[in-house]
């Protein structure tokens, strides 16, 4: 591991300051991918500036139609939070299968949602929720935010505040976690949302996260597990690896999002 | 170097760390509370876990300076004089270890479960496992041992 500076931030103001004046700086949030990738001389930060002071970046708050998780809220949180789990329990229990507990004691939402790791849990849930992501600038549409595998609208040195998730009719998250590793090789997340209905899907794009248009169109004329396992899923864009092929990979989308469907 | 201060088991300790340093490596190599051991190394197996303020995380994936002002509880923090805590108590009474190397790991993972979950069901035991990994049991005995040791933690 290499050495780099760390700085502890009081505020949001500050850990912008402190990453703006840094040679290459970056945010430590709960640390449980930065940390690993730093070890494994992936990245190679001159300063590390950590979230953990920032009492404003921690919570859940309930606005009625709308959840707001601040981003230094770790999943064992959200999973545990009666708010999350009354408005959006989808939500809490994509959180309580994230990782393993002690990475779920550590681990945040917006340090994952700023990862935009291709097989993480939360950007499904965003995706597939309409959610917004708050950054110290701007509120950028979750439909917006995921450009690719490991990238994000986020703009050099902006960081992430909250997410704001609006409270769905129905809703339901469904995995099939690598046995080794526990990422999802493909996760669904279906939601019936006031702008109707929708479906994003992990683990399985070669550009990360995605809404598959066609389940979503056949859940439009009906909300049934049947519509959605019916719908034929192309092999083009999706990852190849040791773990599955395209081919395989597009059946368990079709068998995740009828096992997501038929939970809700 | 940053002066990193905080309780572990009790005691409070404090050091100058470079930043780089993981709290695994600060609780071995500074305090030399070799308990805590390293596994894997890459947040997978679990056999470094402690608790931080009463929660317990992998302390291969947390750096020294993180923890500062936290309260950290290794495996060395849980028997009382010579009296071993319960779960280590039913570790011993069901065969719950062969090599011991994942034993504190597994331990202090087990009594963060008990902390949540006082009467934890086989299923509770074997999901909350999933970051600690055993190469000798077949975690049968690990599970027995959970057990036992979440009623004997209920007195």
């Amino acid at each position: 591991m290499y050495n780099f500076n760390y700085q502890k931030a009081s505020s949001v103001a500050d850990a912008t300051g402190k990453v703006a004046a840094a040679d290459d700086g970056t945010f430590l949030a709960g640390g449980q991918t930065l940390l690993p990738t730093i070890k494994q001389r992936l990245a190679n930060p001159s300063d590390v500036v950590d979230l953990a002071g920032i009492g404003e970046l921690v919570g859940i708050a309930d606005d009625g139609n709308t959840v707001t998780i601040g981003a230094m809220t770790t999943h064992a949180a959200v999973a545990g939070s009666d708010v999350v789990k009354s408005k959006i329990p989808a939500l809490a229990a994509l959180a309580d299968g994230i990782g393993d507990p002690q990475v779920r004691n550590r681990g945040t939402i917006g340090g994952s949602v700023a990862n935009n790791d291709p097989a993480a849990d939360y950007p499904a849930a965003c995706l597939g929720l309409g959610a917004t992501i708050v950054t110290d600038k701007r509120e950028i549409a979750a439909d917006d935010f995921f450009t690719g595998m490991f990238e994000t609208a986020l703009a050099e040195g902006e960081l992430i505040t909250a997410v704001k998730f609006p409270v769905p009719q129905k809703a339901a998250y469904q995995k099939f976690p690598n046995p080794a590793s526990r990422y999802a090789i493909v996760g669904v997340f279906v939601a019936q949302t006031g702008g109707g209905p929708r479906v994003a899907v992990t683990g399985a794009g070669q550009d990360g996260v995605f809404r598959q248009a066609d389940m979503e169109q056949a859940l439009g004329n009906g909300w049934n597990a049947d519509a959605v396992g019916g719908v034929s899923v192309s092999q083009s864009g999706l990852n190849e690896d040791i773990h599955a092929g395209a081919d395989y990979r597009a059946h368990l989308i079709g068998v995740m999002a009828k096992r997501a469907v038929a939970a809700t | 170097m940053p002066t990193v201060s905080m309780t572990v088991n009790g005691k409070a300790v404090s050091a100058d760390v470079e930043p780089r340093t993981l709290l695994v490596q600060y609780l071995r190599e500074n305090l030399r509370l070799t308990g805590t051991h390293v596994g894997c190394d890459t947040s997978q197996c679990g056999a470094c876990v402690v608790h931080v303020n009463g929660k317990s995380v992998k302390s291969c994936t947390v750096l020294a300076v993180q923890t500062e002002g936290a309260d950290v509880t290794t495996i060395e923090g849980l028997a009382t004089n010579s009296e071993l805590h319960p779960m280590q108590e039913a570790f011993r009474e069901n065969h719950g270890l062969q090599c011991g190397f994942c034993t504190p790991g597994m331990v202090m993972s087990a009594i963060d479960l008990v902390q949540n979950n006082t009467n934890p069901s086989e299923q509770d035991i074997r999901e909350w496992l999933e970051g600690n990994i055993c190469r000798c049991t077949g975690y049968h005995n690990i599970v027995k041992s959970i057990e036992a040791g979440a009623k004997a933690m209920q007195g």
